[in-house]
């Protein structure tokens, strides 16, 4: 059990970060990470070599689904924590808190889906391999979930979200 | 150059900067005739650092107590421990006397233990450390390629003991066979014909962690130990007390990470 502690105990912070950019919510976030860390603890021995970050993700991300689900079936809205915002920090100015809340709140609008795959792959740093092992899901399905994350993301930046299919530029080059 | 058309893929790419240089410059080249595309590229760049900006200094806050790791083990190795030990003890209190002997006897030979791991790098060493073809199949210079094969076979990060301060060199290594599953070996020379072999594998038994045993066959020998579940053995035909301070050199850089 060193060999996990010194492996695992580095991406605590990065699990957190995930669980809170996910679930907007630190008590809840960090349910999540509770539970995905005592799972990893029972399964050490049984992981398959491999990534050990990409296997992390994994467990916390199927906790964080299956966290969704159950709180969609009791009709209940997850709460987003607008007090805990503090956690941008002090070194931000009043203008950077308000253009980082800004963004957090459009993204919570994109569908659990693609937000997973840009947090996964733009804020995280998995490649796109990892992401679409976190996701149970081939590459090209995270390429096409990338690109409309990044599509709708930039129509939510810009005003334009409820007129989807008008304003978008394809990203195909003319060949 | 190439001339692969740019394709949305890898766009995203570029933005994600995991491209290989030749082909982020190609995406740049291409971004600098297509001023639409570049403005999209450079908008989905911006959310990217938007929101990682945004999200930097969660990782940044202290953890709580309840996210303490090391906590978190102890908690789960304790529950099946003491129910282990909760257990023999009884066995011993009702069976007692000579029946408890036995045992005993039984618990302390474990398969896949200590003297059988000693026994499998005892075999390694007949037989790779008097090979002059093939003594190794990954060679040193290859020395990542070898510890990602064996870290990936035995399910654990695997790493190569370095004995150039006790005058032996690294000629590299191999997956065996052993009867408990996969173990690497690492084979070392000192440039006069004397050659040393390391051997680990998982201890799937009691023997989780022992301390430093000698073991010997004929005039082969050395020591054996395991850390953390995980057995080592290092075999030579050099005399034990040489072989010593070797052994507590590999696992000293074992142990630490």
């Amino acid at each position: 059990m060193k060999d996990m502690l010194l492996q695992v105990e580095p991406l605590i912070p990065v699990l957190r970060r995930y669980a809170r950019a996910l679930v907007r919510n630190r008590a809840d976030a960090d349910d999540l990470v509770q539970d995905c860390l005592e799972r990893a603890v029972s399964r050490w021995t049984q992981r398959h070599g491999g990534n050990v970050r990409a296997w992390l993700f994994a467990i916390l991300h199927n906790l964080a689904v299956d966290r969704f689900r159950r709180s969609a079936a009791r009709g209940r809205h997850v709460s987003i924590d607008e007090t805990n915002e503090d956690h941008f920090g002090n070194a931000a100015t009043q203008e950077q808190r308000l253009m980082y809340r800004d963004v957090l709140n459009k993204l919570a609008k994109l569908p659990e889906d693609q937000r997973a795959v840009l947090l996964l792959v733009a804020v995280e740093d998995l490649s796109y391999a990892d992401a679409a092992h976190v996701l149970g899901v081939p590459v090209g399905t995270i390429m096409s979930r990338l690109s409309r994350a990044r599509e709708r993301l930039q129509q939510e930046i810009e005003g334009t979200a409820d007129t989807p299919s008008t304003n978008v530029v394809p990203l195909w080059s003319e060949k | 150059m190439s001339h692969r058309p740019i394709a949305e893929d890898d766009l995203h790419a570029y933005v994600d900067r995991v491209l290989e240089p030749e082909r982020q410059a190609e995406v740049a080249a291409y971004l600098g005739d297509h001023p639409d595309v570049a403005r999209r590229v450079a908008a989905f760049t911006s959310q990217r650092d938007l929101l990682r900006a945004a999200l930097a200094p969660i990782a940044d806050e202290p953890l709580p107590a309840e996210l303490n790791l090391a906590r978190i083990i102890e908690q789960r190795s304790w529950r099946p421990a003491m129910a282990r030990l909760a257990m023999a003890a009884m066995l011993l209190l009702s069976i007692g006397g000579l029946g408890g002997w036995a045992v005993r006897g039984t618990l302390e030979i474990s398969p896949g233990g200590l003297a059988a791991l000693a026994a499998e790098a005892t075999a390694s060493y007949n037989v790779y450390a008097p090979d002059h073809v093939r003594p190794v199949e990954v060679r040193a210079p290859d020395i990542a390629e070898l510890v990602q094969w064996v870290s990936d076979r035995l399910h654990r990060p695997v790493k190569v003991p370095d004995l150039t301060g006790s005058g032996y060199r690294l000629m590299g290594g191999r997956l065996v066979a052993t009867s408990h599953g996969p173990a690497a070996m690492f084979m070392y020379d000192d440039d006069r014909g004397s050659r040393l072999v390391v051997l680990t594998r998982p201890m799937n038994s009691a023997d989780q962690n022992a301390p430093m045993t000698p073991k010997s066959q004929d005039d082969v020998g050395g020591f054996v130990w395991a850390d953390d579940g995980l057995g080592y053995s290092l075999i030579g035909r050099a005399a034990p007390e040489s072989l010593r301070p070797i052994a507590n050199e590999v696992r000293k850089q074992a142990r630490a990470t």
